[in-house]
């Protein structure tokens, strides 16, 4: 157990110190959600009905930035070959990493997610509901993310590539919640379904990601 | 414990690295794989620690503990350092002593065993190459495991360094570990076993006279 | 003193060393001075007592304009001059520009909501202040992101001035794009006319703010130069473990 909080606390440690993950994560999510209006004209009552999906476009891109570090920093510098010599299981190792990316990329994204609906003129009830739903989505867009990340540093090609890979698997991560989302806000639809979809995407995404990750790891690294 | 290979092949990138290699090592011995660069030492050490498939062949160990791997029970020093610049010297080592599976308190004598104990609250971003390696070989005192796969482990090591790096291969040996390395010159073993991976005809290690003890000058 | 001597970052801090109280004390008077003449200027007959943000607002906007000329000016005192606390100066610079934009942003938004009825608003002066917020906060993450000291200054230089370039094409792009989808109502942040007795208040608090600017930025250079002496301390220890 001491190896899995060692684990947590160097990854943790790395991002907090080398800074390119919670800071540049939520700069780039208040970047993406100022681009918005200047495509789409300063319309409040526009920017208002669409906030929640715009809130959750912005997520989803800035959730990808750090994921290439994920794993492209360790193979550059050995590390990744200790960590497969390892007593600890590979999909242990891979979703510890996932859990201190989140917690250092994605849970900022959700506390910044409100501060940033005040550009979108959402309310209350709607800034909750985008929170709850990214608080409980992004963990999905993370670990769905490691499997693209493995992917993409055994195939030494970065850049969109990850991107290219991921962003399909998340489409049924962002459709259940932008439904939820709005649908607390316009109603009729309740809130309910979508959100218990949302769930278990999540709770699906914690057990196929680092299975699949690790898969790829393997066989990739020759 | 035995550490074994018989007609082992390696296919990189589709060319044939070697065949039919095969070498047997005893608790307390040590095996030195020479040769030209590209001859496939590097593919050998780290076709033992698990991270290159084997593309034919056998390798065993008996003699160990039955539920670990034989990359599990190995440490393998390959020519990077994984050194992670932005932590201090004493955290870089302390993680791999914790992931690892070592015990507690084992980082502040194997960072003075590799003269790196005044330099432990510094950053790594300061150290210099030499001092990096250093930093890298000491998880093999931090942290025990029998077998060690090292890849030019006296690269970037000045005199001084590869003398105590000799020091602490004589004690693995001494107190019953193997250790397999691939050099380009001498690391102060004597009788160790000598594999040379350019010769023409089978692969098989020959008895060395001894290589010279000490570093070079 | 000619401005020479100021290269040399010993005397730099000890000028400094000097300097800074008097110019704290005096950045607390005009402050001091500037709020007493705030609180006596009139009420707005439209907007009450809340025009009075105003007096803050304007003198950060300034402030956020004015700190990106002065990292125009330091990045082109690293680049072309080669002047040595260039460099220095630039990254002091960053983050105070930073929060007086977001100062603007922050008091601009509180002074908006009971005339609009919400925080924000994308018209066209205050997207640019936006605009330029996120700028800042790019050099920002570009002078963390490079750890050796000179290259940092150098990529941070190069980004200044393409922002100096491109800060007042921005400008124009933004206004035009919002004339674009022009509200029934027009917005006016200024109030209608420039009494004395707002603009006496108005320019004290603008020099109060400026004052402000000095001593934190000089503040900010003493211990950015401090931090490199630290660096190169470190440095010195990892070679002589060797």
């Amino acid at each position: 157990m001491s190896a899995v909080k060692a684990l947590l606390v160097r990854d943790m440690r790395l991002a907090v110190r080398l800074g390119g993950g919670a800071p540049m994560g939520v700069l780039f999510f208040l970047i993406v959600v100022t681009l918005m209006p200047f495509a789409l004209g300063p319309d409040l009552a526009l920017l208002r009905r669409i906030g929640p999906a715009i809130l959750w476009l912005g997520a989803l891109l800035a959730s990808l930035l750090a994921l290439d570090r994920l794993f492209a920093a360790d193979h550059e510098d050995g590390s990744l070959d200790l960590i497969l010599t390892s007593r600890l299981p590979l999909e242990l190792t891979v979703a510890v990493k996932a859990l201190a990316h989140w917690l250092t990329t994605g849970l900022p994204l959700v506390i910044a997610a409100p501060v940033l609906a005040l550009f979108l003129d959402l309310d209350p009830p709607a800034m909750a509901a985008v929170a709850l739903t990214l608080l409980v989505g992004t963990p999905a867009l993370t670990f769905i993310g490691t499997v693209g990340a493995a992917l993409a540093v055994t195939l030494r090609r970065g850049g969109l590539i990850l991107a290219v890979l991921v962003l399909p698997l998340t489409i049924p991560v962002l459709i259940f919640g932008v439904a939820a989302a709005n649908a607390a806000v316009i109603g009729p639809m309740p809130f309910g379904p979508p959100f218990t979809i949302l769930c278990a995407l999540s709770l699906i995404s914690f057990v196929i990601g680092p299975f699949a990750a690790a898969a790829a790891l393997r066989h990739g690294l020759e | 414990m035995r550490l074994s290979a018989t007609g082992l092949a390696c296919v990189r990138s589709g060319r044939e690295v070697f065949t039919g290699l095969g070498f047997a090592l005893a608790a307390g011995e040590a095996l030195l794989v020479l040769g030209r660069n590209g001859a496939g030492k590097s593919s050998l050490l780290r076709m033992i620690a698990g991270l290159v498939r084997i593309a034919s062949g056998r390798l065993a160990l008996e003699g160990g503990e039955s539920e670990l791997t034989l990359a599990e029970q190995a440490h393998y020093v390959g020519h990077q350092d994984a050194v992670k610049p932005a932590l201090t010297v004493k955290e870089n080592l302390e993680f791999w002593t914790q992931y690892l599976g070592g015990e507690r308190g084992r980082s502040d004598p194997a960072l003075d065993a590799l003269a790196l104990g005044n330099l432990a609250a510094l950053p790594a971003a300061y150290l210099s190459a030499g001092q990096k390696r250093r930093l890298s070989l000491a998880r093999l005192v931090a942290v025990k495991r029998p077998i060690w796969l090292l890849d030019e482990p006296t690269s970037a090591l000045d005199a001084a360094a590869q003398e105590r790096l000799s020091g602490l291969m004589r004690g693995h040996l001494a107190a019953g570990g193997i250790i397999v390395a691939a050099t380009h010159g001498p690391v102060g073993l004597m009788g160790a076993k000598e594999l040379r991976l350019d010769a023409s005809g089978p692969l098989r290690p020959a008895e060395s006279e001894g290589a010279a003890p000490g570093g070079a000058a | 003193m000619p401005i020479i001597d100021l290269a040399n970052p010993s005397r730099f801090l000890a000028l400094v060393g000097r300097v800074l109280p008097w110019l704290a004390a005096a950045t607390v008077c005009a402050f001091l001075v500037g709020l007493y003449y705030a609180a006596l200027a009139p009420d707005d007959y439209q907007q009450g007592a809340t025009v009075k943000i105003m007096f803050i607002h304007v003198p950060n906007a300034w402030l956020a304009m004015f700190c990106w000329t002065v990292m125009t000016v330091a990045a082109l005192g690293t680049l072309v001059w080669r002047h040595p606390l260039a460099d220095v100066a630039a990254k002091a610079a960053a983050p105070l520009g930073a929060a007086f934009t977001f100062l603007c942003l922050l008091t601009g938004s509180l002074w908006g909501r009971p005339m609009w009825g919400t925080y924000w608003v994308w018209d066209g002066r205050l997207t640019s202040v936006l605009v330029l917020f996120l700028m800042y906060l790019g050099v920002l993450a570009l002078w963390r992101t490079v750890e050796e000291p000179s290259r940092a200054a150098r990529a941070a230089a190069i980004l200044t001035l393409v922002g100096a370039i491109n800060l007042p094409i921005i400008k124009f792009s933004v206004d035009w794009w919002a004339t674009l989808h022009q509200p029934a109502s027009v917005l006016r942040l200024g109030g209608p006319t420039i009494h004395s007795s707002i603009l006496v208040p108005l320019l004290i608090m603008g020099l109060a703010f400026m004052l402000l600017f000095a001593t934190l930025h000089l503040a900010a250079m003493r211990n950015e130069i401090l931090r490199r002496r630290v660096r190169t301390l470190r440095l010195m220890q990892a070679q002589a473990g060797a």
